[in-house]
């Protein structure tokens, strides 16, 4: 406390690396916060062994319940066939993040430069605009024939149906960035004599990037959520698959133990982006630290 | 006034002849500006006061090349701003504008945003560019904050920089839209200062709004009084204080009878405007 407290005073000298990041977990872990999200996580897998396990209430009594899961999860010699000593549990994963890294980034470099032209130029978006509008509220599951008539093989459909889905997003995302964007930066840039190529690099782009980001933050998500959708109607591997397959012969615990590892990469996957975001964006973390956020 | 080189205090003449501007003349028509003319010297610091919502920004605007103007004329040392054959001026660094709410832009530093006039206009390069920007924002006391973004530094500082990040391009006219609007009388005070100071060193002709009378007189060789929207010249009132001024002049028995001249002539406006039921613009 001393120590923070002469940091705030002497302005040169402010903790920096390691020092600062001691500082900000001793503050943390002498707030609530932690001890609460540890408090409700307990609160919820007790839940959940009381339902399936502890009462069996009805029906419950037909999942596997948080004791058979984590038995099987770290066992060398899983019951059911899948635990992290499995290299097949490693293969699905592998798989399906594959799939994501590709459909994320087709979707996002095609998604970010279409959207940001369509806030920029009005007769883009005069041109493409009311497509990208009809074609979106279609969802994902429509889309499985026509990519498998379409495409060929497992994988083509598969991460065509991932990609459109956060392709949407991240286009209408970044086209509102561009709107979002107060007109007087274009005054500015117009008086500094900026040519129209400038007023995109200098303005445009920067200026959408806090809506691309959050965009991309939820484009993640759905790209999720279309693979798993399409690796269970056309996979051959991958965590889709996997949940599928442990259903169709009926193994409960891989249905469960994909499902757990889909929301944890899932919720890494979203914290990799907001980590980079805010590495690019430090200008607008400062100004949200500015303003006590 | 004793630093000023009599060239350079030929350049930046406006003359703004019977202007009119009509928002959506084939619509809601408003009429903005009413058959407004102004002759503003090169070199002189000319204060528009007038009610809220009455046109200034409008003429502002016309003059920055933002918007079009329905009728009249604006020149710029003689050549023609825009006109009957040229509805709308072009955007160009010869007429710098500084806005009402700031608009550094908040994801480039200062440093990054006072090079940016002369990088794109490709004047400088990059590096001399930001050599220069360094430098001028150390003159104007900004040298500890170069490297942060606008969101950490106090609005008044990114003010001051934002009038730094127009002046590096040597802008014929500086055109202010209530700069200082947001502020409180304490800071207002620096930032009237050092825009007198900045002044003496350049004498850059000032197109200043404000709404401000104390703000008006200090600060300016005339005060031009116009009328509540449509936007008229009602008045001209001119400050013969000598420069350079210090805020002793503030008490002083000639600035209190300027304030009295202005404010006659604008209470009247506001008076006009309130009772129209203008809607203040915030």
């Amino acid at each position: 406390m001393t120590q923070s407290s002469t940091t705030q005073l002497d302005g040169n000298a402010k903790p920096e690396g390691f020092e600062l990041f001691m500082l900000r977990m001793n503050k943390k872990f002498k707030s609530v916060d932690p001890y609460l999200t540890v408090a409700g996580i307990g609160l919820w897998l007790f839940a959940y062994w009381v339902l399936c396990e502890g009462l069996e209430i009805w029906r419950f009594n037909k999942l596997p319940g948080p004791v058979a899961i984590s038995k099987d999860w770290f066992s060398t010699t899983p019951f059911q066939g899948i635990s992290i000593f499995t290299q097949e549990y490693y293969d699905h994963i592998a798989v399906s993040c594959q799939r994501i890294l590709f459909a994320f980034g087709l979707a996002t470099g095609l998604g970010v430069p279409l959207g940001l032209f369509m806030g920029w130029s009005r007769s883009i978006r005069d041109y493409i605009f009311p497509i990208i509008e009809t074609l979106r509220p279609i969802p994902i599951l429509a889309w499985v024939p026509l990519s498998i008539l379409l495409l060929p093989g497992f994988e083509g459909p598969v991460i065509f149906l991932a990609t459109l889905a956060s392709f949407f997003v991240t286009t209408l995302n970044a086209m509102l960035g561009v709107d979002s964007i107060d007109e007087e930066y274009f005054r500015a840039a117009g008086c500094l004599g900026s040519s129209r190529w400038d007023i995109f690099r200098h303005v445009v782009v920067p200026g959408a990037l806090p809506f691309i980001f959050t965009g991309l933050q939820i484009s993640i998500g759905v790209a999720w959520f279309s693979l798993v959708a399409a690796e269970m109607v056309s996979g051959d591997l991958g965590l889709g698959y996997l949940i599928v397959d442990a259903y169709m012969n009926n193994v409960t615990v891989p249905m469960v133990i994909a499902m757990i590892t889909l929301g944890f990469i899932g919720y890494f996957s979203s914290a990799c982006v907001r980590a980079l975001g805010n590495k690019l964006m430090a200008w607008h973390v400062k100004e949200l630290a500015q303003q006590g956020r | 006034m004793v630093n000023k080189s009599p060239k350079r205090k030929k350049i930046g003449a406006l003359s703004i002849k019977n202007v009119t501007k009509i928002y959506d003349p084939s619509g809601v028509n408003v009429k903005a500006v009413d058959d407004c003319s102004m002759e503003i010297a090169g070199g002189e610091v000319c204060m528009i006061v007038g009610p809220s919502g009455c046109g200034k920004t409008t003429l502002l605007n016309a003059i920055a090349g933002f918007h079009s103007i329905t009728e009249g004329s604006i020149h710029l040392d003689g050549e023609l701003l825009c006109g009957p054959t040229k509805p709308k001026a072009e955007q160009s660094a010869e007429r710098m504008v500084v806005f009402q709410h700031g608009a550094l832009f908040p994801w480039k530093t200062l440093q990054e945003n006072v090079a940016y006039g002369p990088t794109v206009q490709r004047v400088l390069s990059k590096n001399e560019a930001m050599d220069k920007a360094g430098q001028m924002l150390a003159e104007a006391g900004l040298g500890q904050f170069v490297k942060k973004y606008p969101g950490e530094v106090s609005s008044g500082m990114a003010r001051r920089a934002e009038i730094v990040r127009a002046l590096i391009n040597n802008p014929k006219v500086l055109l202010l839209d209530e700069p200082y609007r947001a502020m409180d009388a304490l800071t207002k005070q620096i930032m009237h200062e050092s825009l007198l100071e900045t002044y003496d060193r350049t004498g850059v002709t000032i197109f200043f709004i404000t709404h401000d009378l104390e703000e008006a007189i200090f600060l300016g060789d005339k005060v031009h009084v116009v009328t509540t929207r449509p936007c008229q010249l009602k008045k001209t009132v001119e400050v013969k204080i000598p420069r350079p001024r210090s805020y002793a002049t503030q008490s002083s028995e000639g600035f209190r009878k300027l304030l009295e001249e202005v404010n006659d002539a604008v209470h009247e406006e506001a008076v006009k405007a309130f009772q129209a039921g203008e809607r203040e613009m915030a």
